[in-house]
């Protein structure tokens, strides 16, 4: 019985890695591209985990397959703002259909006013 | 108090990872080894750990992190089910940008928890923090781009449990 649901929730997580592969792929900028890789991986990764943990019972293994779902959790998102921050920073746009970029406005204000500050 | 702090945790951590009960019997070896590098990673880098020591011991923000847990998990698998949505769909139907929104709390690692949790829920992402606890999030569905209104969508569903955990 332990085995069904261990296998079964590797089974789910893998999918959600596979549909979040696909979401790479298809979605346009590199934002939107994020949002697909963080959320399905981090869930797949952490449901691939707990399914090991649980096909393996009791131990070592288990142990250890749930202190890696921690810390998964703890990085991955963490990892996700510092790819974002530095994509924004190098340069890249976001997707030309894109509603509102509140963070480039902001941005522009706060070097108008450096220089404008500089200039007086 | 936050060495000690830190070395406990370190030490759960060791114990945790090493699994020294073989067969019902402890390996002292393995322990003595873990206390030493707990003790070195507690004296060394408790400086560059979060300055907010006091949750690990307080059994009322311990609580409510764990009541925060299965929040967090339910948000996680909606937000999932939203993405495959959003990859599978013939016509993708995304309308990203970048809003901002804004947050009473004030301790780094309740900005920090807030801003992970942003991430890994429908269709946010959050890019920078800026002062004042503004945080800049990536939507990839914008609904509304007033930041009392966003605020209200994005942040606000967490940062009740958060501000009982941190603040």
């Amino acid at each position: 019985m332990t085995e069904i649901t261990g296998y079964t929730l590797i089974t789910i997580g893998v999918l959600f890695d596979v549909f979040g592969c696909i979401g790479l792929v298809r979605f346009p900028d590199v934002y939107n591209r994020l949002q697909a890789a963080t959320k399905c991986v981090t869930l797949g990764t952490c449901l691939l985990l707990a399914g090991v943990a649980i096909a393996c019972g009791s131990g070592s293994i288990s142990a250890k397959a749930l202190v890696c779902i921690v810390f998964i959790v703890l990085t991955s998102p963490t990892a996700a703002h510092a790819i974002a921050k530095g994509a924004y920073s190098f340069g890249v746009k976001l997707w030309k259909e894109s509603v509102v970029d509140m963070y480039g406005e902001d941005i522009d204000n706060q070097s108008q006013e450096d220089s404008s500050t500089k200039g007086a | 108090m936050r060495r000690l702090v830190y070395f406990g945790l370190g030490f759960v951590v060791w114990i945790v990872y090493t699994w020294p009960f073989v067969d019902g019997k402890i390996d002292i070896q393995v322990l003595v080894a873990g206390l030493i590098a707990s003790a070195v990673v507690a004296v060394l880098f408790h400086e560059i750990l979060p300055k907010e020591h006091y949750i690990f011991v307080s059994p009322v923000r311990i609580f409510w992190f764990l009541v925060y847990l299965p929040v967090l998990f339910y948000y996680i698998v909606v937000a999932n089910l939203d993405v495959v949505y959003r990859a599978l769909h013939p016509r993708m139907p995304i309308h990203p940008g970048i809003v901002k929104i804004k947050t009473n709390l004030s301790s780094d690692s309740g900005v920090t928890a807030l801003a992970n949790s942003i991430t890994l829920t429908p269709g946010t992402l959050t890019v920078d923090v800026g002062e004042e606890g503004v945080l800049y999030v990536h939507w990839i569905n914008v609904k509304a781009t007033d930041i009392e209104e966003t605020t209200k969508r994005i942040g606000k569903r967490f940062e009740w449990f958060l501000e009982k955990v941190f603040e």
